[in-house]
């Protein structure tokens, strides 16, 4: 009944497509913010470049994540059900949620069948994904982001615009400004130790006011049924032994085989999102003390979807670093709100249009495809060549629009005929030395802007050769 | 050894000195070139930007021009990745049985040179001050260099042959291999970030007071020297040829 309406919806309401470049092009109107966002995530590309040159066997290490990774996913089916069966037999209770409102109603209901009205919450991109907040305050409960970074998203009613670093497109002033309306702080203080402190304090009232805790999940053990959560601020682990209740959410894809095979990831998960040769913690959890329960929510949302995609199955090895974010340029110069996706940046622009081709279909486009996203990454998704396949792959559906599938009818003409090519490239040359320069740097030139068309010489190479055989001058 | 010379649309049109010191310099290791007079483009503009569909006829005019020679050597690293990763599987009725994927003879200049000519000295010479500008197609898609990126000591191909012009002063950059921006239709469809890029690479160059800026790519250092012009900038901008020929 309910998918009915959402299909009447799409069939009559044009989804809105996400302008990239018009969005990037509002970023980057603040030269000086944008020198500022570029130059504070390269500085987190130059530590990663650090830490990762520290151990001799890194590119061994990517490869055998990429390795496990892929195995894994190959055979999903059979370690999901293997970390079911072993984590329960721990004592977690196991829900299964095929998308957003499945998972977040799940959440909702095992807080409100234990009279539950206050969570905390640490870093979890799943529930971002999931909009968990909305529908739980709308059920009444008090919902507390503890990582600092969400917290700040948080009390300004904003959206993380990176998976690891969530409010890196704040200023530490415009921060001060934002605590000094919301907790009070000095008015005019912009200190980072001070605002630390002082959310902090803020926070601690809440860790201890809480009914239950939610974590995100960085990686599941198939063999063991356990989980393993990773933070800096040691938030998750202050909730979660708080509190009675915790509920983890994670992706189908976060899922390893073995306890062995942790030490391959964590050694790169933190030297590749930070610089860090690990995170500050890294916690276990297996069953729940004596009178506390652990909820593990298992979430497809898209992904065993995506997993039947060959040629994009491969982004659910990402394990959410962000190094692909800090060393893409055009994340850089663009910022991540610019992707209107919940995960940005490279990877999100593979991700996204698994979900709605049409509506992200300008992510694949926003890349130069250098690759550098690619070689960073520590899991070896082979991102700028999905950008690739994706445009591809949105030709075939037809959702390209049509004046730019009118101008490749013509490109490819022209530029693929070689007596058509000299046509216009005769054309082209005659045009240019003949029209006034307003004519040619018009409003349309998008190249003109701000950069001078070549300089047109003489002769083209091809009338050279013909002309002395290639053996003048 | 007979080599044919691909030379791209947009170096043909603008940039036909850089496709004479490609010439020269192949002529001048003793190979046998030929530029087939026939040629068009071999399809990545319309393939990168999502209609591979739309290269078919490149493709095909790619084949009939280059099938009969044994190398195909192209002063392009973008175009030969194409050619290497995206043409369809192409290998002549002429040939022998087992002869190479046409793809598989094509090469771009920097590469053709050091590991099928085996080139050590060029004999050039440039006194100048020279920023490198790795084109991010022949760097991390052809692997002519390691890579900023990856953990690998591997010989730089470009930055090696360079260092065999005499007096050539290579600058350091703060980002050794940063893109320019200019990404084919990304220079117009995303052109505000594509001009940031690309100002923000010229001003890695400047700021190491490189006099010349060259690469692999005249694409990229279309896109720079744009910028640069319409800043009044004085430094200019070579192919890796003109200098490794003896032009600059
Ligand atoms: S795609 Fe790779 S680099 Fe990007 S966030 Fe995922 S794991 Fe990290």
């Amino acid at each position: 009944m309910s998918s009915a309406v959402v299909e009447s919806d799409t069939e009559f309401v044009a989804l809105p497509v996400i302008h990239h470049a018009r969005a990037a092009a509002a970023f980057t109107s603040d030269a000086a913010r944008t020198d500022w966002h570029d130059e504070s995530l390269w500085l987190v590309r130059k530590k990663r470049d650090v830490a990762a040159a520290a151990v001799p066997e890194w590119e061994e290490l990517r490869a055998l994540a990429s390795a496990v990774k892929e195995h894994t996913l190959g055979r999903l089916d059979e370690y999901l059900v293997q970390f079911e069966k072993n984590a329960t037999e721990n004592g977690v209770h196991v829900h299964w949620a095929a998308d957003a409102d499945e998972h977040n109603r799940i959440v909702a209901q095992i807080l409100r069948e234990r009279g539950a009205r206050r969570l905390v919450k640490s870093k979890s991109m799943l529930t971002e994904e999931c909009g968990l907040n909305g529908h739980l305050e709308a059920d009444g409960v008090e919902v507390v982001d503890t990582d600092l970074g969400e917290r700040i998203i948080q009390l300004a009613g904003d959206t993380p615009s990176h998976i690891v670093m969530p409010a890196i497109h704040y200023k530490k002033e415009e921060i001060g400004t934002l605590f000094n309306r919301t907790m009070g702080t000095q008015e005019g203080s912009a200190d980072p130790q001070y605002l630390t402190e002082a959310a902090r304090a803020d926070l601690r009232k809440r860790f201890f006011a809480a009914d239950a805790s939610l974590t995100g999940v960085n990686f599941a053990v198939a063999e063991t049924g356990g989980f393993v959560v990773c933070t800096n601020e040691g938030n998750a682990d202050l909730g979660v032994h708080l509190a009675p209740i915790h509920i983890a959410s994670m992706g189908i894809e976060k899922l390893i085989p073995r306890a062995d095979d942790l030490g391959i990831f964590l050694r790169l998960l933190a030297r590749s999102a930070t610089g860090q040769p690990l995170t500050v913690y890294s916690s276990h959890f297996h069953a729940p003390t004596p009178g506390r329960e652990i909820h593990l929510v298992l979430v497809d949302n898209g992904r065993s979807e995506q997993l039947g995609r060959e040629a994009f199955a491969a982004g659910l090895k990402c394990i959410r670093c962000g190094a692909c974010m800090n060393t893409c340029p055009v994340y850089r110069r663009s910022g991540g709100h610019s992707y209107g996706s919940t995960i940005p940046g490279p990877i999100g622009s593979i991700l996204a249009p698994n979900r709605d081709m049409k509506k992200y279909r300008e992510l694949p486009y926003a890349s130069t495809l250098c690759g550098s996203c690619t070689d960073v990454c520590p899991v070896m998704i082979d991102i700028h060549e999905q950008l690739y396949a994706w445009r591809q792959e949105e030709t075939r559906a037809g959702v390209q629009p049509p004046f730019k599938r009118l101008s490749m009818l013509f490109a490819g003409m022209f530029l693929g005929r070689p007596r058509l090519y000299r046509l216009g490239a005769r054309l082209m040359r005659f045009a240019l030395s003949r029209l006034p320069r307003s004519a040619i740097y018009n409003r349309w030139n998008a190249w003109g802007r701000e950069r001078e068309l070549p300089q047109l010489p003489e002769e083209s190479f091809r009338d050279w050769y013909v002309r002395t055989g290639g053996t003048s001058e | 050894m007979k080599v044919g010379l691909f030379i791209p649309c947009y170096v043909d049109q603008f940039y036909p000195q850089v496709a004479k010191a490609t010439l020269q310099l192949l002529r001048k290791f003793d190979c046998d070139v030929e530029y087939p007079t026939n040629q068009a483009c071999c399809g990545q503009p319309m393939a990168n930007a999502g209609f591979q569909n739309r290269a078919r006829a490149a493709h095909r005019s790619f084949e009939k021009n280059f099938d009969r020679f044994d190398y195909v050597v192209s002063p392009s690293g973008s175009c030969v990745l194409y050619v290497r990763d995206h043409h369809p599987p192409h290998i002549s009725a002429e040939e022998p049985a087992g002869s190479a994927d046409l793809s598989e003879r094509t090469w771009e200049l920097c590469e053709f040179l050091t590991d099928v000519v085996g080139v050590e000295s060029t004999g050039a010479t440039c006194s100048r001050r020279v920023g490198l500008h790795q084109s991010c197609h022949g760097l991390r898609g052809l692997r002519l260099g390691a890579g900023s990126e990856r953990q690998l000591q591997a010989e730089n191909k470009v930055r090696s042959l360079l260092e065999m012009v005499d007096g050539i002063t290579l600058v350091d950059l703060d980002r050794p291999d940063e893109c320019c921006g200019f990404g084919g239709t990304f220079a117009v469809t995303e052109e505000a970030v594509s001009v940031r890029m690309g100002t923000d690479r010229l001003a890695d160059h400047l700021s190491h007071r490189a006099e010349i800026i060259t690469g692999t790519d005249m694409s990229c250092l279309m896109h720079l020297e744009g910028l640069a012009r319409r800043r009044s900038e004085s430094v200019s901008f070579r192919h890796v040829a003109e200098i490794l020929n003896g032009d600059v």
